[in-house]
């Protein structure tokens, strides 16, 4: 059953929604999301580099041999994700200090290789791009929406552009656990969980 | 054999693209790194020393080489005169090595003032240095010359109270400042003409 252009780009931001329905790409996802501007910021550059490997890799899929796609697939990922690394140093240099060694870790994000491979490999330029553009747009909503639950109850804040909002009154204890690394597992599978609920329906 | 070929032509020619573009993204935004890093790693420092000053002292800066090692001089201006610049002079603490910024007026050759911008000292003792202004306050208004000693060691400078290596090498990286303040201020003075309005 072929999708439309418009599935191809909605799939990813329910159906196929990265860190929950596929469990693609936990690293990122568990390490970075304490704030909601930092799940943010790492959704943007996946999203970018998504788009951009995905449409090369389509507009390249004749040329590319079979026996070293994969190789090849590496060189186009890891030259977008050093453009990314370099523009977020020139522009957003305290998010890329956030950040840190995460941004040169989306080469090895499996959500990137994962759709180069299965998808935009076998498919036309514009599917590609609107699958590319979905998936990555699905994982920026995920990965806020994980960092605004762990902020949120974590430190009682909200942080968007850089000027973190109180969400409590002063009494407020902050549940830290929320913020390290099982208090991520924790949220990462009940949120899971309420998505399975809500799609049984 | 001529997918072989085919392989290897394909790899090549994807790497070199590769390596050109991002070499051309480079080259592009070398500057602006370098601009970003100093505002946000050195940028406070530098703007707590030269406070008040009518320019940026981080777009307005250059370089002197000085013991094989270049040295970044931030220029400010006041009252439409660039006759104050800081710079970062390094000097050996209990954890590591500590940068100690320091602004420098070229007419009198004092002291405006100091600040510490990286260290590795321990928190709490010896990041009093940086975190506790009395301390590096007693350099100001001093002259810029000579070596500068905490008092243990026989000098004018009050140790941070049990941070006394963290003291020395703020001290050690005063004395270095000195130096190198000494052996280049006619190349400075030669430099600030340029930014003068």
């Amino acid at each position: 059953m072929a999708k439309t252009i418009v599935q191809e780009f909605t799939k990813g931001l329910w159906e196929e929604i990265p860190p929950f329905r596929l469990v693609l790409g936990l690293c990122p996802t568990l390490a970075v999301t304490k704030t909601v501007e930092n799940g943010i910021g790492m959704g943007l550059a996946t999203t970018f580099v998504l788009v951009c490997s995905n449409v090369l890799v389509s507009l390249l899929r004749k040329v590319i041999p079979a026996k070293v796609r994969i190789a090849c697939f590496i060189i186009i990922i890891a030259t977008f994700v050093t453009v990314v690394e370099l523009l977020m140093q020139a522009f957003t240099y305290p998010l890329f200090l956030k950040l840190g060694i995460f941004i040169p870790l989306i080469v090895v994000n499996c959500i990137v290789l994962g759709r180069s491979e299965a998808f935009a490999y076998k498919r036309g330029i514009i599917p590609s791009f609107a699958d590319g553009l979905g998936i990555g747009i699905g994982f920026t909503l995920a990965l806020a929406a994980l960092g605004a639950v762990r902020e949120a109850f974590g430190s009682g804040t909200l942080t968007i552009w850089e000027k973190p909002i109180t969400l409590f009154g002063p009494s407020f204890e902050p549940f830290t656990f929320m913020v390290e690394a099982p208090g991520a597992f924790v949220c990462l599978g009940l949120m899971l969980c309420l998505m399975n609920l809500v799609g049984n329906k | 054999m001529r997918e072989l070929i085919k392989m290897v032509v394909v790899l090549t020619v994807l790497s070199s693209f590769s390596g050109g573009l991002l070499a051309a993204i480079r080259n592009s935004t070398m500057e602006r790194i370098e601009y970003q890093q100093l505002t946000f790693v050195k940028g406070p420092a530098i703007r707590a020393i030269l406070e008040g000053c009518s320019n940026d002292p981080i777009v307005d800066r250059f370089k002197i080489a000085y013991d094989d090692a270049e040295n970044s001089f931030f220029v400010g201006v006041f009252n439409g005169e660039a006759n104050t610049v800081a710079f970062e002079s390094v000097g050996g603490g209990f954890g590591g090595d500590i940068g100690v910024m320091v602004g420098v007026d070229l007419k009198e050759d004092k002291i405006v003032g100091v600040g510490v911008t990286t260290h590795s000292e321990t928190p709490g003792v010896g990041s009093k240095a940086k975190s506790d202004p009395t301390f590096v306050n007693q350099f100001k208004d001093q002259p810029l010359t000579g070596t500068f000693q905490v008092k243990t060691d026989g000098g004018q400078i009050d140790a941070i109270s049990g941070a006394t290596v963290t003291s020395r090498g703020v001290a050690l990286a005063m004395t270095q400042a000195a130096k190198v303040y000494e052996a280049l201020k006619p190349q400075i003075a030669e430099q600030l003409k340029g930014f003068t309005k």
